[in-house]
């Protein structure tokens, strides 16, 4: 390409990171994958239907191919990565897997984050209350049961931790 | 290559066959470092990407690349000329252009590619080549299509196959006869992971490497080669992770193209598709018309079955073919019945071509006949459920294909522990409740939801049919304690990869196994699809394990001068059975390497006679599902509140495995019956993205309670049945039974649509 490149800086997962020639019309999911090396995000509808590229920004659960990369300067990004930073899977990755809602994963990045922002905000939802806070997020392989099956076991160990 | 975890794993523990091992990628996929083929990079990559015909039938004038070439970071534009070997692809009849020449004959042909340093380039290099079309009568209507005197859309004719059953005695007579025809529209299998592949040009066009998200390696390979010119060892292919399947990863998509593009610019290339373009760049499922005439007797018992099946292959043939026999032989349904009487045909339109999805032809036969049962009922003053038990099929009961059903056939005791299951609480009368139709709380108005219950049971064949040679290729190398397995079998998600580390610590007593890379180094292990991994797979990594453990055995039975028979397998020990012996595995395979290869095939199936008589089957699974719906009659919304199912399985190898099958097929059953189907008006595609084609979200999954049906198969090599398919087959016909229930309206097509609850007659 050889029109308008932009030069700009993203935080993301606490690191500055520098994105260096990229086309001003670049999204969020774009640069996070193909310029950050950050494939944890996925793409998988490119309109905000399926939330599999969901990351948070300033806190707030969005979808980052619905966010213009340049307009995400001076936010803090924080990606499926960043929940597990040393590696060891946070308590909602390891639900995932015990419960078996994790099929061929390829929503799984975006529903760990969506149930991390749910449970940030709401740490003890009622079953209505999950699957509307989740119905941004479409599965295709597992039919939401075992992903049900895991929000409740997280809750439950939480709950237990804080009584 | 980015990293190995989408296909080398590991797993530890004793988590052998009949526990919910868990999935060894697992993990990886909740962290986002699993490698799906979308995920892939390389140094000096270009982007690739598809020119598509607007028009579903025209002749293609001209095509004019000039000002695309003018567009900084092109370096690649390649048409039907540039296809050096084969013109055309196809799984069963080779019938599809890599590239359309002279006409385009479905909205979304592809026309062209071009390689670029940039996704945007690409779309904009697209968009300046100038293609000129001369638009032609548009062929969509499937009756149109057998009719003769419609002039042919492509050199192999209007009608991709027609075929028969007569069987028994065609002129006997019930006492209640019903008939209905029933529609069926097009699905897609709509997989998170679009198509994504990358490709790697050997040095000089000698070969190329192609990273793929795809369901059968070796069927790709094959077809690649030819198309490409080269030789099928010249073309290596490596899983990436593949994010869904379903069927649509079995026909050829953007493969040939990427490696086109790759081979041209002697770069690696990458394609990705986008939502839109995925909706148009792979097969979907048949739609079709079903019209059928049952004839039974007072008692209910079926007397003869009749009528015709048309299923729309679209375009291409892809698998119409195939689809077309599952649909016929399985019209029937679970049901004992002698006498038949039916057509089928698969037709070729200009309308998107449509192949292999989840259900395979079942799904359409068993929405008509399941209707039908319930007009038997009605008729005859029955329940739903007695109709289905005084019929229910039995082991050694006959098809009308004259095959004896051989396989376990449990299907009275699926219905009948089914209707035992609890029917869920009264529907909510609160107003506002997200748990009514509609999912908004804000529309519906609690006092008009009406609330049905209706029935579907079906029969599936598992594994290829019609005679053709299926096998799976397995290899086992055990040392130091460690197994490694080495095959093809594509994991799409359904976890295949955590089975067969099950089957190898059942089988050899260790407690890592290592899954080599999925790729082509190895023989085919077939498609994953038919439900026939668990079987075909499953199989050859048993065979290759026992061959293992045989050598084992001889060794240490050599060692300490025993006889191998006597030594057995328990936990992590070898043990002898009439003596003291008990030795570590790990222990008695330190400093050996025991390698194995196993080939396993199942039996042998035929061809159908032209009066649709033969053992084209392999073997049966059976299912049975009892909807409860919501229905707002207001707005024409259903709320399916609960799905009860019991499914025979055959041996429980992974319990909840099980359960993810089974209520994933479930949730795609539900999508068919109240919310998915590609619109096709004339040949144009009108909704080919995530906001005009709905799929089931959190909110609408029904609650499910499933009741395995555990009876080991005698004829399966782990006595475990395919459990991939049943679970979205006859859950559509019971949800759209259950709004009939609710609403006392015949609804005679599935997706059922709020005009058809609000607005029929």
């Amino acid at each position: 390409m050889t029109e308008t490149t932009a030069f700009y800086e993203l935080n993301v997962n606490g690191s500055r990171r520098e994105v260096r020639d990229s086309w001003i019309g670049e999204s969020l999911l774009y640069v996070l994958r193909e310029r950050l090396g950050l494939m944890g995000s996925k793409g998988a509808c490119e309109q905000g239907e399926c939330g599999s590229c969901t990351v948070m920004l300033d806190g707030d659960a969005v979808c980052s191919c619905l966010v213009l990369s340049a307009s995400a300067v001076g936010s803090e990004i924080l990606t499926v990565e960043g929940l597990a930073p040393n590696g060891e899977p946070s308590d909602v990755q390891r639900a995932f897997v015990d419960q078996g809602a994790v099929q061929c994963g390829f929503c799984t990045p975006g529903l760990i984050v969506a149930v991390h922002h749910l449970l940030d905000n709401n740490p003890d939802p009622t079953m209505i209350e999950v699957k509307e806070a989740l119905s941004g997020n479409i599965c295709r392989c597992t039919g939401y049961g075992r992903i049900f099956a895991a929000v409740e076991t997280v809750v439950a160990v939480r709950k237990g931790a804080r009584s | 290559m980015k990293n190995a975890t989408s296909t080398t794993n590991r797993s530890t523990g004793r988590n052998v066959l009949g526990t919910s091992a868990l999935r060894p990628d697992g993990v990886a996929k909740t962290q986002g470092n699993f490698a799906f083929s979308s995920d892939f990079q390389a140094e000096n990559m270009l982007w690739g990407a598809t020119l598509r015909s607007p028009h579903p039938h025209a002749r293609v004038v001209s095509i004019d690349p000039t000002e695309a070439w003018k567009i900084a970071g092109v370096e690649a534009i390649i048409f039907a000329d540039d296809v050096p070997g084969k013109a055309t692809y196809g799984l069963i009849a080779s019938d599809q252009p890599v590239f359309a020449r002279d006409v385009v004959r479905y909205m979304g042909e592809p026309v062209a590619a071009v390689a670029a340093d940039h996704p945007e380039t690409c779309r904009r290099a697209l968009a300046a080549i100038k293609v000129v079309y001369e638009q032609l009568p548009v062929l969509s209507d499937m009756d149109a299509a057998i009719d003769p005197s419609t002039p042919a859309i492509h050199p192999d004719g209007n009608v991709i196959r027609h075929q028969r059953i007569v069987s028994g005695d065609p002129n006997i007579v019930g006492d209640v006869v019903v008939e209905g025809t029933y529609e069926i529209g097009m699905q897609d299998q709509a997989f998170l992971g679009l198509e994504a592949a990358l490709a790697y040009p050997d040095p000089g066009g000698a070969g190329v490497e192609l990273v793929v998200a795809t369901q059968w390696l070796h069927e790709d390979r094959k077809q690649i080669a030819d198309c490409l010119g080269l030789s099928p060892e010249k073309v290596r292919l490596v899983l990436g992770g593949v994010g869904g399947a379903f069927g649509a990863r079995e026909d050829i998509s953007l493969q040939v193209h990427t490696c086109l593009l790759a081979l041209r610019t002697g770069r690696p290339v990458k394609v990705q598709y986008s939502r839109e373009e995925s909706f148009f760049g792979h097969v979907h499922r048949h739609p079709g018309r079903i019209h059928l005439r049952h004839h039974a007797d007072r008692s209910g018992k079926l007397v003869k079955v009749e009528g015709w099946m048309k299923l729309d292959g679209g375009a291409y043939a892809s698998t119409s073919a195939a689809v077309l026999i599952n649909g016929i032989t399985h019209l029937q349904g679970p049901y004992a019945c002698d006498n038949a009487v039916l057509d089928a045909w698969a037709t070729r339109t200009n309308n998107p071509p449509c192949g292999a999805m989840r259900g395979f032809g079942v799904v359409q036969a068993c929405f008509a006949h399941e209707g039908q049962m319930d007009r038997l009922a009605e008729a005859l003053g029955m329940s739903p459920v007695d109709i289905r038990l005084v019929n229910a099929m039995k082991t050694g009961d006959k098809l009308f294909t004259g095959q004896v059903v051989d396989s376990v056939a449990p299907v009275a005791r699926c219905i009948r522990e089914t209707a035992d299951i609890p029917l869920p609480p009264e529907p909510s009368r609160v107003t506002g409740s997200l748990e009514l139709p509609g999912g908004s709380g804000r529309t519906s108005d609690p006092g008009h939801i009406r609330r049905g219950v209706g029935w579907g049971v079906s029969i599936k064949n598992l594994m290829y049919s019609e005679g053709f040679d299926d096998s799976a290729e397995a290899k086992c190398t055990l040392a130091d304690g460690v197994a490694t397995l080495k095959f093809a079998t594509a994991e799409v998600g359904q976890g295949f990869v955590v089975l067969a580390q099950q089957i190898a610590r059942t089988v050899l007593g260790v407690d890592t196994v290592i899954l080599d890379t999925i790729d082509t180094q190895i023989g085919s292990a077939g498609s994953t699809s038919a439900s026939r991994q668990t079987w075909m797979s499953g199989g050859a990594v048993d065979g290759a394990c026992r061959l293992v453990r045989e050598r084992l055995f001889e060794h240490v039975a050599h060692l300490h001068n025993l006889d191998p028979l006597q030594l057995v397998i328990e936990g992590t020990e070898i043990v002898d059975t009439l003596g003291p012996l008990r030795v570590a595995v790990a222990d008695a395979s330190t400093g050996l390497r025991i390698e194995q290869t196993f080939l396993h095939r199942h039996r042998a199936t035929e061809e159908l006679d032209e009066n649709g008589q033969g053992n084209c089957h392999v073997a049966f699974a059976f299912v049975a599902h009892r909807a409860v719906v919501d229905v707002d009659t207001d707005l024409g919304l259903v709320k399916v509140v609960q799905i009860a199912t019991a499914q025979d399985v055959g041996q429980v190898l992974n319990p909840m495995a099980l359960l993810g099958q089974i209520e994933g097929g479930i949730a795609q059953g539900l999508g068919l019956a109240v919310m998915e189907e590609i619109v096709v008006d004339d040949g144009i595609v009108r909704n080919p993205s995530f906001t005009d084609y709905l799929l089931p979200t959190a909110l609408d999954a029904p609650d499910v309670v499933a009741i395995p049906i555990e009876e080991y198969e005698p004829l399966a090599p782990l006595g475990a049945k395919g459990v991939g398919e049943p679970p979205c087959i006859s859950v559509t016909p019971a949800i759209v039974a259950a709004i009939r229930n609710a609403t006392g309206r015949a609804i005679m097509r599935t997706p059922v649509r709020p005009q058809d609850i609000c607005l029929a007659d």
